[in-house]
């Protein structure tokens, strides 16, 4: 690992110019993805601002139909929270399935959401509910949130601060896990929101995406079978030593349709 | 930079360079070589202690993270004449074969036993995820933690 500078600034506004005073400054949140990173020599940052110091990065809170998550927030306290757990399970479920335990008590979901690796568990949340990305200087719309391969719509210096999750009358995630990593080969998000249907899936694209064909077909007719019928086109899926392209569309479907299947035992 | 840990019950004021691991504090400057680095890249929870309470993988913490935290490693859980009921369990049912992965394994195993009181066999296995075994096939080591739990809940 090369040498950097190690900061711990203690309000957004310090990290923030940090960040633009240092030559190549990088934020650290759990480090689970950064610290093997440099490890590899594959990032050489001249400075590190570690992010857990910041107060107003952490809590959890539940009210008029919204779960509102702290980007510093673990992903072993989502899958623990009792608010969590009560007011939208399918968070707290999928944040159980992220990696192993170790890796839980460390990883946190800003640092999830800000990476945006196309196998990642969040993101499937973030677009499947629907949710809202706060940040140091504004809010961004899930749907406009993540745009290509570890590519989002945050700006250099930017910070990921809050997620807004609404709470939909039901929803369920289901992942093909890679058996070695855990990360998902493919995985999808079905949500209820009053019979319309959001349906958010990660592994399959170069980002997180909504398969905006199946959720037509779902919202007219929420049975696992038209899951499993519905359109997914594979034009830009990866294709990998895991999956090709096309068995990767229909772990979508299979994901999709175990998903409606458990939403509708719900 | 100058960072103050408590490392099984010892505190340690300590000046490192930013880029260094907890692992290597732990081993390096701490000599406590219990802790084992399998992997080096995240992947089999050889270097597995708690921290604050929880287990995490040390080759993946920088030493600014680890500054003010509490730190047990498999030598601060229990002596040679008086082993942890998880150590203790692990010789029992001959839960290893080389020990390279056992520190890691057990210093999980004492977490997820702590914060699981119903264990199943089922979810030993997935509770073990982050660490690997190259010997054992892993059978013995869930029976030791199921053993250990038993003992535990005693
Ligand atoms: C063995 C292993 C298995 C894993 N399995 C899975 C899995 O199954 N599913 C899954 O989803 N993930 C998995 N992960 C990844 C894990 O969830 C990471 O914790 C996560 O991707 C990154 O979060 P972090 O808090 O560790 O971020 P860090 O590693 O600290 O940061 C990641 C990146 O985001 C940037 N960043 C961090 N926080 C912010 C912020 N608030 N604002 C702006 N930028 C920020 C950093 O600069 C860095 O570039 C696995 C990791 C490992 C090591
Ligand atoms: S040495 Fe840390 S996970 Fe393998
Ligand atoms: S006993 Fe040899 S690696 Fe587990």
């Amino acid at each position: 690992m090369y040498q950097f500078n190690y900061h711990r600034p203690a309000t957004l506004e310090e990290a923030t110019r940090l960040f633009s005073e240092a030559d190549d400054g990088f934020y650290l949140s759990g480090g689970q993805t950064l610290i093997p990173t440099l490890k590899q020599r594959l990032a050489s940052p001249s400075d590190l601002i570690d992010l857990s110091g910041i107060e107003g990065m952490k809590g959890i809170e539940a009210g008029n139909g919204v779960v509102s998550i702290g980007a510093f927030t673990r992903h072993a306290e989502v899958a623990a929270s009792g608010v969590i757990r009560e007011t939208l399970p399918v968070l707290s479920a999928l944040a159980g399935l992220i990696g192993d335990a170790q890796v839980r008590n460390m990883g946190t979901l800003g640092g999830s959401v800000a990476n945006s690796d196309p196998a990642a568990d969040y993101p499937a949340a973030v677009i499947g509910l629907g949710a809202t990305v706060h940040t140091s200087s504004r809010t961004i719309a899930a749907d406009d949130y993540f745009q290509d391969l570890f590519e989002t719509a945050l700006e250099p210096g930017e910070i990921l601060t809050r997620i807004d999750f609404p709470v939909p009358d039901r929803a369920a995630y289901r992942k093909f896990p890679n058996p070695a990593s855990r990360y998902a080969v493919a995985g999808v998000l079905v949500a209820d929101f009053g019979g319309s249907i959001r349906v958010g899936v990660t592994g399959a694209g170069p980002c997180a995406f909504r398969a905006t064909a199946m959720e037509e077909a779902l919202s007219a007719d929420l049975t696992p079978a038209v899951a499993r019928a519905a359109e997914v086109p594979a034009g830009n899926f990866n294709s990998d030593l895991h999956a090709s392209a096309e068995y990767r569309a229909n772990l979508v479907r299979v994901m999709a349709e175990r998903a409606v299947s458990d939403l509708l035992a719900e | 930079m100058q960072i103050s840990l408590t490392v099984n019950g010892a505190s340690h004021a300590l000046d490192v360079p930013a880029n260094t691991l907890l692992v290597d504090i732990i081993r390096e400057h701490l000599g406590l070589t219990g802790t084992h680095v399998g992997c080096d890249t995240s992947q089999c929870g050889a270097c597995t202690v708690h921290m604050n309470g929880s287990a995490v993988k040390s080759c993946s913490i920088l030493a600014g993270q680890a500054d003010g935290a509490e730190i047990t490693t498999i030598e601060g859980i229990g002596t040679p004449d008086d082993l942890h009921p998880m150590q203790a369990a692990f010789r029992e049912c001959h839960a290893l074969q080389c020990g390279f992965c056992t520190p890691g394994m057990i210093m999980r195993a004492i977490d997820l036993v702590e914060k699981s009181p119903d264990l199943s066999n089922q979810a030993v296995r997935e509770g073990l995820e982050g660490n690997l075994c190259r010997c054992t096939g892993y059978h013995n080591i869930v029976k030791a933690v199921l053993l250990a739990a038993d003992a535990t809940r005693a």
